[in-house]
C-alpha cells in the first residue's frame, strides 16, 4: 500500500493578536491517520518559553496494520517559523512481513522553521520476525529551531528474533548534518547481536535534543547514574545532546530514557 | 583459494607495497594504542573466547567499519578529483563535508576526539612517507585535524591508491586493531586470532565494495550504520582509571 500524508503547522494571529500555532494543513492517507488531540504540551516545554496551550499536538493513529511488506508510507511535515508542534503516535507500530516477502519503507520528512519547536515522539517500532523494513526519519532545522526527537525500537516481540529491520534518523541544520545514525538488525546484518551493536538487548532508544540556549543542555549531567545502565549522554555539538539507551525490554528502556531526560525536563 | 596468476604483469603490482605498508599494524599512526572498543566490550559484555571475539569483529566491521571504509574511499576519490581538477586548490573544500558527516555519524565525543587524533597522526606520517602537496594542505588546517577515515583516504591517495584499495585498508583496519588488542587483553592464541581475521577476509572485501559504491556521490549519501554499544561503552571506558588502551 502506498500512502502519503501531510501535516503543516503555522503561526496565526489569535485572540488579542497573540500569535498561536494552528494546523494549516492536515492530509491523512490510508494507514497514516493524523489526529489533532488538543492536548497540552509537556510542562518542560516552558523551558523553551512555550505556553502549554499555544502549541499543537497531533498524533498518528494506525488506519491499518503494519507497515507490512510492500508498503511505502510517506509523511511530510512542515512546522512554520515560530510555531510549536508535538507530533506523536497513539500507539506503537508492529512492523510485519507482507504476503510476498516484499520490503516495506517508511519515510518521514520534517522541516522545522526558524525559532519553531518540534517534539517528535513516534512511539515504539516493533520489528517482528520476518519483516523486511527500512525506516528513514529526516528532520531539518532552521536557525533558532528547537527539537526533542525520541525514537524507540523493540528488537523482536517476546522470545522472537527480529526480521531485517533498519531505522535511520538524520537531523540536519539548514541542510548540514548534525546526527545521522542507522540501526540495522536481523539476519541480513551479520553481527547485529554482537557486543559492538546491540548484543542481547531487546530495546534501543535515542533522544536528540537541540537547544540554541546551550546552558539548558548542561542540565544533562555527563555522568549517567549507575542505576541507569547501558545509557550514555553525548554532546553532539554545543547546542545538541544525544541520549542513547539499550535495555532488555521496552518498559526498562522507557524508564532509562525518561530518568536520563528528567534533569532537563525538570522545569524551573 | 583463487587462481594464482603467475603471468600478471609487474605493472599491476606497483601499488601493492604501499598498500601493504599502509595496512600494516606497525605503520606508525598511533593506532596500536587503541583497541577499537574491544577493551570496553571485553569487560562490559564478558568477551573471553575466540567465538565471542569473532562476533564482535563482525559487528564492528559491518557498522563503524563500513562507515570508515566508505569515508576513506570517498576521501581518496575526492583527493584524486581535486588533484585532477585544480592541483588540489579545491581539496579542503571538497573534503569538508566528509568531516561534518563523520561528526554526525560519531555521536560519542570520546570517539570523535580519538578519530581526529588518529587522523592528524596519519597525515603527519603520510607527509613524510609519501610527500604530497595535498597532504601539506591538510596538515595546514587549524584545529583538531581531520577524522581518521579522511586522513587514511588522503594518505592512500597520496600513495597512489585507488578508492577501492583505500576502502579495503580501512575495512581491514577496523578488525585488525581490535584483534591485536584481543591477543594482548585476553591472552588468546595469536595464531587462532589471525585465523579468524583471515576467515573474515571475504567479509572485509564485501564491506569494502559496498563502501566504494557511493564514493562518487555526495557525503550525505554515505552509510550511517551505527554500533550503539560501541558508543555507549566508549563513554564508560573513558572514565576508567586503569585501562590498557586509550579507546
Amino acid at each position: 500500500m502506498r500512502a502519503h500524508a501531510k501535516l503543516g503547522v503555522r503561526l496565526r494571529p489569535g485572540a488579542q493578536d497573540t500569535p498561536r500555532s494552528h494546523v494549516s494543513r492536515l492530509r491523512s492517507h490510508g494507514p497514516l491517520v493524523l489526529r489533532p488531540t488538543g492536548e497540552r504540551l509537556p510542562g518542560w516545554l516552558s523551558r523553551w518559553g512555550a505556553d502549554p496551550v499555544d502549541g499543537v499536538t497531533v498524533r498518528l493513529a494506525a488506519g491499518a496494520a503494519g507497515p507490512l511488506g510492500g508498503d511505502h508510507w510517506r509523511l511530510d511535515v512542515e512546522v512554520g517559523d515560530g510555531a510549536a508542534l508535538q507530533l506523536g503516535a497513539v500507539s506503537a507500530s508492529l512492523v510485519l512481513p507482507g504476503a510476498h516477502a516484499a520490503r516495506s519503507l517508511s519515510e518521514t520528512t520534517i522541516s522545522v522553521g526558524a525559532d519553531a519547536m518540534l517534539v517528535w515522539s513516534p512511539a515504539a517500532q516493533i520489528a517482528a520476525a520476518g519483516c523486511r523494513h527500512a525506516g528513514l526519519s529526516r528532520i531539518d532545522l532552521a536557525p533558532g529551531a528547537r527539537l526533542c526527537a525520541r525514537e524507540e525500537v523493540v528488537i523482536g516481540r517476546y522470545g522472537e528474533e527480529p526480521g531485517d529491520f533498519a531505522q535511520r534518523l538524520r537531523v540536519t541544520r539548514s541542510g548540514e548534518a548534525l546526527y545521522d545514525q542507522e540501526l540495522a538488525v536481523g539476519a541480513a546484518s551479520a553481527g547485529w547481536n554482537s557486543p559492538a551493536v546491540v548484543a542481547d538487548r531487546k530495546a534501543l532508544g535515542s533522544i536528540v535534543v537541540v537547544d540554541p540556549a546551550t546552558t539548558n543542555l548542561d542540565l544533562f549531567t555527563a555522568a549517567v547514574s549507575p542505576d541507569v545502565p547501558d545509557t550514555a549522554v553525548m554532546r553532539l555539538a554545543p547546542d545538541a545532546v544525544l541520549i542513547t539507551s539499550l535495555a532488555p525490554d521496552m518498559i526498562s528502556l522507557r524508564h532509562r530514557l525518561s530518568t536520563t531526560f528528567a534533569g532537563f525536563a525538570a522545569t524551573r | 583459494m583463487g587462481t594464482v596468476q603467475t603471468g600478471t604483469p609487474m605493472a599491476d603490482l606497483t601499488g601493492l607495497p604501499a598498500l601493504m605498508q599502509l595496512a600494516d599494524g606497525r605503520f606508525p599512526t598511533g593506532g596500536h594504542a587503541h583497541s577499537g572498543g574491544f577493551e570496553a566490550a571485553a569487560q562490559r559484555e564478558g568477551i573471553n573466547d575466540l567465538p565471542a571475539m569473532e562476533e564482535f569483529l563482525i559487528g564492528r566491521l559491518r557498522t563503524t567499519g563500513l562507515v570508515a571504509a566508505a569515508f576513506t574511499a570517498a576521501a581518496c576519490q575526492y583527493f584524486h578529483q581535486a588533484m585532477a581538477a585544480d592541483q588540489g586548490a579545491s581539496l579542503l573544500d571538497r573534503l569538508a563535508p566528509l568531516g561534518r558527516e563523520l561528526d554526525a555519524r560519531t555521536p560519542s565525543p570520546v570517539l570523535r576526539t580519538v578519530s581526529r587524533r588518529l587522523g592528524r597522526q596519519l597525515i603527519r606520517t603520510g607527509r613524510v612517507v609519501w610527500p604530497h602537496q595535498g597532504l601539506d594542505r591538510l596538515a595546514s588546517v587549524p584545529g583538531q585535524g581531520v577524522h581518521q577515515p579522511v586522513g587514511l583516504g588522503a594518505v592512500a591517495a597520496a600513495a597512489g591508491q585507488p578508492p577501492a584499495h583505500a576502502a579495503v585498508a580501512a575495512a581491514q583496519e577496523s578488525i585488525a586493531g581490535p584483534a591485536t588488542a584481543a591477543v594482548r587483553l585476553l591472552g588468546l592464541d595469536p595464531f587462532a586470532v589471525n585465523a579468524v581475521v583471515a576467515r573474515l577476509g571475504a567479509e572485509v572485501v564485501r564491506v569494502a565494495s559496498e563502501a566504494t559504491g557511493p564514493a562518487d556521490g555526495p557525503a550525505s549519501a554515505l552509510p550511517a550504520s551505527a554500533g550503539y554499544l560501541l558508543d555507549v561503552s566508549a563513554e564508560f571506558h573513558a572514565t576508567w582509571e586503569v585501562r590498557l588502551f586509550a579507546s
